[in-house]
């Protein structure tokens, strides 16, 4: 008896079950270190993915750590679907944020009404300069956008410093943040009570406009073909490189507003550690979702779920935070890995039994062919 | 004595018979080349020589013994060498590492002891390589001495070279020929695939002629001259179509004028072209394949760019335009490469809808409703099989190359550039794409049919211009063209005495 692997794709109603057995996988995957931190797994796992909604202050954080998600997720999808693999969604976020801390403060007085679209477009024009540069580079010189976007979130990180440690340091208190935004600039809450803001519904509105975009318009259509055969879409008279820049540019603004949510949604000034990847994650995050405009959405509420729970895990059981992040991977390594191998199916080859009639013929003839 | 004697070969792909009742004989210390035209089999033959295919039916004897080759491996051991027409070297690495690689299985590597090793077999066989360059640094010519090197250094007694001359400029074929001759001198035999009848006559012994997977003959090259080569390489079928009725034509609404242009190496490959087509004419370009045809095409499609000489298409210049405006001056392109024309993972009304996207927005928003409709419409005139929503990846090669001829045909084009439109299509679609092609023509378009099918060039075409390394070596009327004459153009022999003369 021998094992063999074929190409075949999974069973239609097997689709859906592919998240939930990567979750079941994982789980079970991860019990050794649950157990070693002296914990008990299933105690563990109902606090990470069933107690934070089991609360009105818990689900709401929830939305609150999908926020931003949301939007980094919508931004590195939009990239993506035409090719361009934007890996600087962190950087561009910043620029968001660097812009908002910055309107925040000029604009005090303004009304409201006002003060928040100036915030969000100059958040959005921001993300979209520092994204400009390694789309030119992209087009004009063929320099991989990998790299240029992904060293660009270092420099960021530096600008931010630069700031934040120079001309921008609060000089009350003398730390590393900026001065507080205007109360005419902050996000208005959604909720009495809460932290959820503005943002969320800026993050949903994002996940419609993808949708619509890429599936009712003319530019999305050509996003797609740029992205999913860049010579046929070019020899159609697709302008490719003017689609990617502006593909580039339309995410590099998304990542940004994500940016301009945490200063006037959460934060209120620029701090150093405004983000702790939500960048990285919005690209886990489209994948997860299959570059499906509802399947990012799914994707950015479950990664705002885990990130919930692993602090309701660590709170009630003693076992370290940084737990959460090994699940967090462990499924997205799962997950990705799952996607892969649902193209393919083992099967038994019973040694004695005779093989299919196509290939034994085949097999048959060419080793005859030779006597 | 016999190096090598195939006997009886045949070997389908599918339905393709690709080699019928093929007999081959090598003779020790001869250059033997095998000539014919694409397809002929003459690549097949030595790929099964080599073990890379089976075949069907058949014996092979090596030094007059019964041999079983099953792979590469075998045919080394049996003494047998082959350099194809894609290298196999690991650039970065020495020209003496590249020839030991795969050879030398023992677990230590000396770099300078493998260098004199294969220096002292370049020596004894003079051949000029530096062992310890890096592959990545030589020059096509000297990439390919490394090949015939490594074969020799396996103790290579039979050589074969599959179509050597075609990546090498002039200097370098002479190189290659005086390093067949001496290989001959100490004993090798060697197989010589090629199409180029001078080349032919100027290297081998013996000649065998292939044409669609069977063996015309053999001749020695003392007893025959060029034109009974041709002869022989194009054959006397009867054209499968009926040749079209001369009809009125009218301007000339494609006018190329000295285009030349690199393929993506960066080598000149399309010299100082000069052609026209009128309305309601075909104009074929006959060649063996990688004379510039494919630079050509994509010239006249908008995606490579010129580096001398202009493009008119009805009085507007197009030289290095992009593609949307070859679409816009109603030129349509149907692509040598239907993978070029068409995206896979979109579905077939979008790759319907794709050179014409304006027609089908309104403020910025795709019409999906008149996509679909449309994409119904022209799979009920084109006879698809297929449905609006279906991925393209799910369609067979005729159905594809119907979207791309319906998106073409669609926008009643003046111009169409056909590249290759039915290389690998079964007949019916075949049969389809042609008389499409000669509706357009009756219905007045100037259409540039650019084909390594003879048949098909005769058939379709009102002239015949044969394309030879990149340069147009005579334009003439279909009706008076003759077979020989077209083979001997196609393969150099023959040129530019027959140059029609325009108006």
């Amino acid at each position: 008896m021998k094992l063999r692997i074929e190409r075949a794709a999974a069973p239609f109603w097997m689709r859906p079950l592919i998240p939930i057995l990567a979750a079941i996988t994982t789980f079970i995957l991860t019990a050794a270190l649950v157990v070693m931190a002296k914990a008990n797994p299933l105690e563990a796992y109902y606090h990470f993915l069933i107690a934070p909604l089991s609360s009105r202050v818990s689900a709401i954080e929830v939305l609150v750590k999908s926020t931003p998600l949301l939007l980094t997720g919508v931004a590195v999808t939009f990239a993506f679907s035409a090719g361009y693999f934007n890996i600087g969604a962190e950087g561009q976020l910043y620029a968001g944020a660097i812009a908002a801390a910055w309107l925040g403060v000029i604009l005090e007085g303004l009304s409201p009404l006002l003060a928040i679209p100036v915030m969000l477009i100059g958040g959005f024009v921001a993300g979209m300069a520092w994204a400009l540069t390694p789309a030119l580079l992209k087009v004009k010189v063929a320099v991989d956008e990998v790299v240029t976007t992904l060293l660009l979130n270092s420099v960021m990180l530096f600008v931010v410093s630069y700031l934040l440690n120079g001309p921008w340091r609060d000089p009350v208190s003398g730390w590393p943040q900026s001065p507080e935004i205007s109360a005419s600039a902050t996000f208005i809450k959604l909720l009495p009570r809460a932290r959820l803001h503005l943002g969320f519904i800026i993050g949903l509105l994002a996940i419609i406009a993808l949708w619509f975009v890429l599936s009712r318009t003319t530019f999305g259509l050509k996003m797609r073909a740029t992205g999913l055969g860049k010579e046929a879409a070019r020899f159609a008279g697709i302008n490719v490189n003017r689609t990617i820049i502006l593909a580039a540019l339309i995410s590099g603004g998304i990542a940004g507003l994500a940016g301009v949510g945490e200063v006037a949604g959460i934060h209120f000034h620029l701090i150093d550690a405004i983000s702790p990847g939500y960048g990285y994650t919005g690209i886990i995050i489209a994948m997860l979702g299959g570059l499906n405009p509802f399947g990012v959405g799914i994707a950015a509420l479950f990664i705002g779920l885990l990130t919930t729970g692993a602090q309701s895990v660590s709170r009630a059981l003693g076992v370290p935070a940084y737990l959460g992040d090994v699940v967090q991977a462990s499924l997205l390594l799962v997950t990705l890995g799952a996607f892969i191998l649902q193209n393919y199916r083992i099967r038994w080859i019973h040694s004695n039994a005779l093989s299919p009639p196509t290939t034994g013929g085949l097999s048959e003839r060419e080793t005859n062919s030779g006597a | 004595m016999l190096a090598v004697q195939m006997r009886g070969i045949t070997k389908r792909f599918g339905s393709l018979l690709a080699n019928d009742q093929v007999d081959f004989a090598l003779e020790k210390g001869e250059i033997h080349a095998l000539l014919g035209e694409n397809g002929a089999g003459k690549t097949t033959l030595m790929r099964i020589l080599y073990g890379l295919y089976r075949y069907d039916e058949g014996e092979i004897l090596v030094d007059e013994q019964l041999v079983h080759i099953t792979s590469p491996k075998e045919a080394i051991q049996l003494g047998i060498g082959m350099v194809a027409q894609h290298f196999t070297l690991v650039p970065p690495f020495t020209v003496a590492e590249n020839v030991v690689l795969g050879y030398n299985d023992r677990l230590r590597f000396e770099p300078s002891v493998a260098q004199k090793q294969v220096a002292e077999a370049a020596a004894r066989f003079g051949i000029e390589t530096n062992p310890a360059a890096l592959v990545s640094h030589l020059s096509v010519g000297e990439r390919q001495r490394v090949e015939i090197l490594k074969a020799l250094y396996r103790n290579a007694r039979v050589l074969i070279l599959d179509e050597p001359t075609a990546v090498l400029i002039p200097q370098e074929v002479d190189v290659l020929f005086e390093t067949l001759e001496r290989l001959r001198r100490a004993g090798l035999s060697v197989i010589f695939i090629s199409h180029k009848l001078n080349e032919v006559m100027t290297v081998s012994d013996r000649i065998t002629v292939l044409r669609l997977g069977r063996v015309v003959g053999t001749v020695a090259k003392a007893s025959t001259t060029q034109a009974e080569l041709a002869r022989m390489m194009v054959g006397h079928e009867a054209f499968g179509v009926q040749r079209p009725g001369q009809r009125q034509q009218g301007e000339a609404q494609l006018r190329i004028e000295n285009l030349s242009a690199f393929d993506r190496q960066g080598l000149p490959t399309l010299k100082q072209v000069s052609l026209e087509v009128r309305a309601g004419e075909i104009l074929g370009i006959a060649g063996v394949s990688g004379n510039g045809q494919a630079e050509l095409s994509h010239v006249l499609a908008g995606t490579l760019m010129p580096t001398q000489g202009r493009v008119i298409v009805s009085d507007q210049d197009l030289t290095g335009a992009s593609p949307t405006r070859f679409l816009a001056a109603s030129v349509g392109r149907i692509p040598e490469e239907r993978q070029e024309g068409v995206i896979q993972e979109l579905s077939v009304s979008e790759n319907l809808a794709l050179e014409n996207l304006d027609d089908f927005t309104r403020n910025g928003v795709l019409d999906r409703r008149r996509v679909r409709k449309h994409a119904e419409s022209m799979i009920a005139e084109y006879q698809i099989k297929a449905s609006p929503m279906d991925p393209m990846r799910t369609l067979s090669g005729g159905n594809v190359q119907k979207v791309i001829l319906a998106r073409v045909l669609s926008s009643k084009p003046r111009v169409i550039i056909a590249s290759q439109p039915t290389r690998g299509l079964d007949v019916g679609a075949t049969e389809y794409v042609r008389n499409k092609l000669l509706e357009q023509r009756d219905q007045g378009a100037a259409v540039l049919l650019i084909s390594e099918d003879l048949d098909e060039v005769l058939a379709l075409s009102d002239r015949v211009a044969v394309i030879y390394e990149g340069r147009i070596v005579g334009v003439l009327p279909a009706p008076e063209v003759s077979r020989e004459q077209l083979g001997m153009m196609m393969a150099g022999a023959l040129e530019g005495d027959v140059r029609e003369i325009t108006d």
